[in-house]
């Protein structure tokens, strides 16, 4: 890529920029910074799963070596702060508001979870602000707990909320049509029912949650670094909703992050604590999560049960779809817990089918469990694996061959109106299919299942074919649908005196590569080379405003809204351009980095007309500004609707239960691609957490004590190298219509689309209904046992 | 005798510390030394974010004692790099091969292939992934840090 | 971490000296598994005894019938040891397939064995050996050395020094991981020895264990087949969230087979 003045980098596999400072050990985290006389957070979280708070000793601990102040729910009830915000409000069927008790900063009158915060211990070290934490008494009154979102709803269950939320129920909720749905089904020649679990995750990050909190009185100024996927979305939470101070007064800034999934999009409790207490302490006050903290206190994903039912004639055409889902949300409202399992969720039970009509309702309870919120893909892996898990078993049941009554159902007619209130713009989910099917070698399949069976192992395959919503999201629908924020995104681009460009977004990458990607799209549009482009991220103090990163949304609106602020800066460079060269500013025409007069040999340099711009000498002052500085806001029309085609393949040992993946491919459709690289990683590491889903990974709460059994990644089975296959991923493209870049997002398509495919060969192999996810060595063998 | 006199070298520096006995290997880079390259992101040593040389064998530095390093050669992310700031070849590969997301495990996992140079010639995808139990990754799937590793190696071994 | 006094002695004579005049002391030899557990709170000694500076505890020599690991080799040592590969192969790849390669690095057989996880590798290669452990007071036979959960034969303040494996006609070693932690949720070694066939267990009970019936099949007849339908008992086998007893039952057999057949 040396000559990058004369070739668009613009679908390139352009190797990183931020890579060089991960490499050499300059990547700079939030538990790496250190300001001066920095004092240490510690936070005492509750042993019991459910417990009346009766009172607290606190002499001990603040007689205690190096303690500067403890916090209490006392201390933040006396001061008036209200509770964490929950971002999206969801309207019962019976018309009224979704229930939302209160989400205390630390914990007044009650605890809800093991973890539940109790109090900020800060002291001179660690490790005497967790001795002192160590001597805290709080008087517990324990209480019976429940943890399973079915068990919630039982008559005599444990209330988590009291009469705040009766029956544990924050919301029932439908979308759809429900009487087309039960006459469909009524009449249908066929209806395949399962009802199963969708298991709770944990997102673990390898960089645990981080917050370094620091006010300074001098300038009446609260600084804050945070591990955190949207900075502004977090200031904006914490000011106005929760703190009261003045958003202009805190600086939230969000470094290196190392990972999120989206486990760091929300306003947590630890550095909302911490920003109100660092006034008092007067001094920087670090926190750095722990693993065994993380897994009790970070926002946990899925945790669904659901009944699900396709009514299909003979044909196997799909008539309705019936589903009923329970979803646990955990003790409290996270930030985005309302809509993961309603609008992110049941808006995508068409999938890539033209069903007529759907009908989902959705109970969300509360349980004595860590609050359920985003995790990578939110929402849509669930949505996802209810409909491929149902489609595959109604082929079976009906004799079909899962691609034939997958492609007799594909929706073809774009745009399309689904029942269930999105309308996908575009999309060739045959292709993607197609293509697949000839990459994964289904055609071999039959030859490599005999050669499994002559061993003595099981061999199946399974096939998942999955759409998404992303580009999150159009304002005006979101807010339609109850989300208490817009959803646009905010792009700058400051080109210097010397022509070189820092762009700022409101996005935030946490390996991603916006770095590379957002200058790739920068030095397409201005044909300036990547190397003098510089992308700003993660500070609200330098960025004008942002939403921030999750929902595969960063390409699609933050790159839109980059691309909208460079046509501002050529618009305005054409106005500079025509006034140097005398000519009309409709005969200027910008192409390869040179504003030229049309039709003549006539042309400047871009790096001429910025500093033009910044030396007005010879300059139209009284029509226009100088500088070259541009902002534009961005909000879609629609989401987008990448989609795509996964084939997996396993192999199974029947007398241990062990799965191996033996091919995986997957062919996704994400519109344009601006870095192919950078794409297929993402797929990558998505399909890995798919995989750690359907095999693995499984957050176990015991359901008499609430104590949280998989706390660790001693119990808590991450993915690591030698479980996983190569992928064989490949991609198809159908432009978005919503976005100039006609790119759709490509972060959750791995995770969303996997975990079905994984369970569909394994049902296939063992020739069994259903299996529960994880498919863990000991459950198939119990299943092939049952079985027998 | 709970506070620790010692010297090692560290990315080839000669270093004298006094440090409580126990501070972990990577509490002495991270906070006395201030080598923030090295993570930290368990307390159950599985990870592998803090992985280091020591004497050449990669080790976990959470779970290790700051004082059993005494006369050793610790090497860190920080120490593969040229004098000129060059990249070492295995950071040169995993840039190339797109091994690396968001950074965090990405010092352990580079220190971690370093020991294998020598060890291994021209390993399989297999024997690669193998090797690698004692380092998580959440964001790049592994597919990725596999070919880095291999690529790395070769110019290592070359 | 809590606060302990550090220890590096020269020699075991210091090493147990010390160990008798400190409050709370344990040694530490490579830490894998101690340092978690203090770091972790789950142990708070006053004082921790390193036993790297003591010379010549991590030799490893093979002569004639014996091979005789110092108790400070670490599992990569042995895994690597030409003279292990050679005489003993399946105590090579039980020690190349322990955790991972970073606790390879630090961790030891001495350290193994004074611990005595129930999850352990090296329980099942000694006690399937029938090795001796070597201490700085006693030698003692491996059957006499497992005696529990976390449990056994070393006195307060005993010092293993080395570990002689008689070396065996074959032997073998399988096991399957723990998804999670990777720690063998069973691992069976199967040794045809000079003194019979030796069947030994870890990662299903208290602590590692040998399976008499399977012995008793195998010197009948050293094939896999002859181990068809012998059973271990699951009520006395462990139960958490990866296995139950009926599974690690089952496993037992299965890895059994598969040893006898890699051997």
């Amino acid at each position: 890529m040396s000559d990058m003045s004369t070739q668009s980098p613009l679908g390139q596999a352009v190797r990183r920029k931020e890579d060089y400072r991960f490499l050499t050990g300059g990547g700079r985290y939030t538990d790496d910074i250190r300001l001066d006389n920095q004092a240490y957070a510690y936070f005492l979280r509750s042993p019991h799963a459910h417990a009346r708070i009766k009172g607290y000793g606190l002499e001990a601990a603040k007689q205690s070596p190096g303690v500067l102040g403890i916090l209490t729910g006392a201390d933040i009830k006396a001061a008036g702060i209200g509770g964490l915000p929950c971002g999206w409000l969801i309207t019962d069927v019976n018309g009224q508001p979704m229930k939302e008790p209160p989400h205390p900063v630390l914990a007044i009158d009650k605890v809800r979870y093991v973890g539940d915060h109790v109090a900020l211990v800060v002291a001179d070290t660690l490790a005497q602000a967790k001795a002192a934490a160590a001597l805290i008494e709080v008087d517990y009154d324990v209480l019976p707990a429940v943890v399973k979102g079915p068990d919630a709803l039982k008559p005599g269950a444990p209330q988590v909320h009291d009469d705040a939320a009766p029956n544990n129920t924050s919301y029932v909720w439908q979308i759809g049509d429900k009487a087309a749905a039960d006459a469909a089904i009524a009449k249908a020649h066929h209806v395949t029912r399962l009802e199963f679990d969708n298991n709770r995750l944990v997102p673990n990050a390898i960089e645990p949650r981080a917050a370094v909190a620091h006010y300074d009185r001098a300038n009446d100024q609260y600084t804050l670094y945070v591990s955190n996927q949207n900075p502004h979305v977090e200031r904006l939470l914490m000011t106005a909703f929760v703190l009261g101070l003045p958003e202009h007064k805190v600086r939230v800034i969000a470094p290196d992050v190392g990972g999120g999934f989206g486990s760091k999009i929300y306003l947590y409790a630890e550095e909302t604590a911490m920003v109100f207490f660092s006034k008092q302490i007067g001094r920087p006050i670090k926190w750095t999560c722990e693993r065994t903290e993380e897994f009790l206190s970070v926002a946990h994903g899925r945790d669904h049960h659901s009944v699900a039912e396709l009514a299909m004639d003979k044909e196997g055409n799909f008539l309705a779809l019936r589903v009923k889902t329970n979803a646990n949300l955990g003790a409290y409202l996270s930030t985005f817990g309302s809509c993961v399992p309603t609008i992110l969720y049941a808006t995508l039970l068409a999938g890539q089918y033209k069903t007529p009509a759907i009908h989902a309702e959705v109970t969300a309870v509360f349980t004595n469990t860590a609050p359920v919120d985003a995790y990578r893909g939110a929402g849509r892996p669930e949505a996802t694996y209810l409909v491929e898990r149902i489609v595959e078993t109604a082929a079976r049941d009906m004799k079909m061959d899962p691609t034939e009554i997958r492609r007799r159902n594909f929706i073809t007619q774009f745009p399309y109106q689904t029942p269930v209130a999105l309308q996908y713009d575009t999309g060739n989910y045959a292709a993607s299919l197609d293509k697949c099917l000839k990459m994964a070698d289904v055609e071999g399949y039959p030859a490599r299942k005999q050669a499994s069976e002559a061993k003595g192992m099981k061999r199946g395959i399974g096939y998942s074919c999955y759409i998404e919503a992303c580009g999150i999201a159009p304002s005006r629908v979101a807010g339609a649908l109850g989300a208490r924020a817009g959803l646009f995104e905010v792009g700058q681009i400051r080109v210097h005196p010397t022509g070189k460009i820092s762009v700022f977004t409101g996005t935030h990458s946490h390996g991603q590569g916006h770095e590379t990607t957002f200058a790739q799209v920068v030095s397409d549009r201005l044909g300036v080379p990547m190397a003098d482009i510089e992308v700003v991220h993660g500070d609200t103090d330098r960025i004008p405003f942002g939403m921030g990163t999750y929902g595969s949304r960063s390409l699609a609106v933050g790159g839109t809204a980059i691309v909208k602020a460079t046509e501002k800066i050529v618009a305005k460079g054409k106005k500079i351009a025509a006034h140097l060269m005398e000519a009309a500013e409709s005969d200027i025409e910008f192409k390869d980095g040179k504003f030229a007069v049309a039709g003549t040999d006539k042309s400047l340099p871009f790096a001429q007309v910025a500093l033009t711009a910044y030396v007005p000498h010879n300059y139209p002052l009284e029509t226009l500004e100088p500088g070259l500085d541009e902002t534009a806001f961005f909000d879609p029309a629609n989401f987008t609707f990448p989609a795509g085609c996964y084939v997996c393949e396993v192999e199974i040992d029947p007398e241990t239960g062990h799965t191996r993946i033996d091919r995986f491919t997957a062919v996704d459709d994400f519109g344009n691609v601006v870095n192919p690289m950078i794409v297929e990683g993402q797929v990558h590491g998505g399909i890995a957490q798919g995989i750690g889903q359907a095999l693995l990974e499984a957050c176990i709460y015991d359901k008499e004590s609430g104590q949280l059994l998989t706390a660790s990644f001693m119990d808590y089975a991450m993915p690591h190298a030698s479980d996983l296959p190569t992928f064989q991923v490949g991609t198809t493209c159908t432009p978005c219509t919503v976005n100039p870049l006609g790119v759709k997002g490509c972060g959750e398509a791995g995770a969303i689309g996997s975990p079905p495919a994984v369970i569909n060969a394994i049902t296939d192999a063992l020739g069994v209904r259903d299996i529960a996810m994880p498919a863990t060595p000991l459950r198939v063998w119990e299943t092939l046992q049952a079985n027998q | 005798m709970s506070s620790v006199e010692l010297s090692l070298t560290v990315n080839g520096k000669p270093v004298s510390v006094t440090i409580n006995a126990s501070t972990s290997l990577v509490e002495l880079l991270r906070e006395n030394l201030r080598l923030t390259g090295t993570h930290v992101g368990c307390d159950t040593a599985q990870c592998g974010a803090c992985t280091v040389l020591l004497n050449g064998r990669a080790v976990k530095s959470c779970n290790v004692l700051a004082a059993q390093a005494r006369g050793m050669q610790v090497t860190t992310i920080e120490g593969l790099a040229a004098a000129n700031g060059d990249m070492h070849p295995m950071q040169a590969a995993f840039k190339e091969c797109h091994g690396l997301q968001c950074g965090f495990c990405t010092p352990g996992m580079v220190m971690s292939a370093c020991e294998l140079a020598g060890r291994m010639q021209n390993p399989s995808e297999a024997e690669v992934r193998a090797a690698f139990d004692g380092n998580l990754c959440r964001c790049t799937g592994y597919q990725n840090i596999v070919k880095s590793v291999q690529t790395g190696l070769a110019a290592m071994n070359k | 971490m809590t606060q302990f006094n550090y220890h590096s002695p020269a020699n075991s004579g210091d090493a147990a000296r010390l160990f008798k005049t400190s409050g709370d002391p344990k040694y530490v030899a490579g830490g894998q598994s101690l340092l978690p557990t203090i770091r972790l709170g789950l142990a708070d000694p006053s004082d921790l005894i390193d036993l790297h500076g003591i010379a010549d505890l991590s030799s490893i020599k093979a002569s004639g019938n014996l091979v005789s690991i110092g108790a400070m080799s670490t599992h990569a040592d042995v895994a690597e040891s030409a003279e292990v590969q050679r005489a003993i192969p399946a105590l090579a790849y039980l020690a190349g397939h322990i955790g991972d390669r970073q606790v390879r690095n630090r961790g030891t057989i001495g350290g193994s064995l004074a611990n005595s996880d129930p999850a352990a590798c090296y329980p099942a290669g000694v006690l399937g050996l029938g090795a001796t452990i070597n201490t700085d007071r006693r030698k003692i036979a491996a059957d006499d050395y497992f005696q529990g959960l976390f449990t056994t034969a070393l006195e307060p303040g005993e010092l293993i020094t080395s570990v002689d494996f008689p070396v065996p006609e074959k032997a073998a070693y399988v096991k399957l991981r723990n998804p999670a932690s990777h720690f063998p949720l069973v691992g069976v070694f199967v040794a045809k020895t000079a003194g019979g066939v030796r069947v030994a267990v870890t990662g299903a009970g208290a602590c590692a264990f040998r399976v008499k019936a399977m012995e008793d099949a195998l010197n009948a007849g050293f094939s896999a087949d002859a181990l068809k339908g012998i059973k271990v008992d699951p009520s006395e086998l462990n139960r958490d969230l990866h296995a139950t007893p009926a599974y690690r039952a089952q496993l037992i057999n299965v890895l059994a087979r598969r040893a006898v057949a890699a051997a």
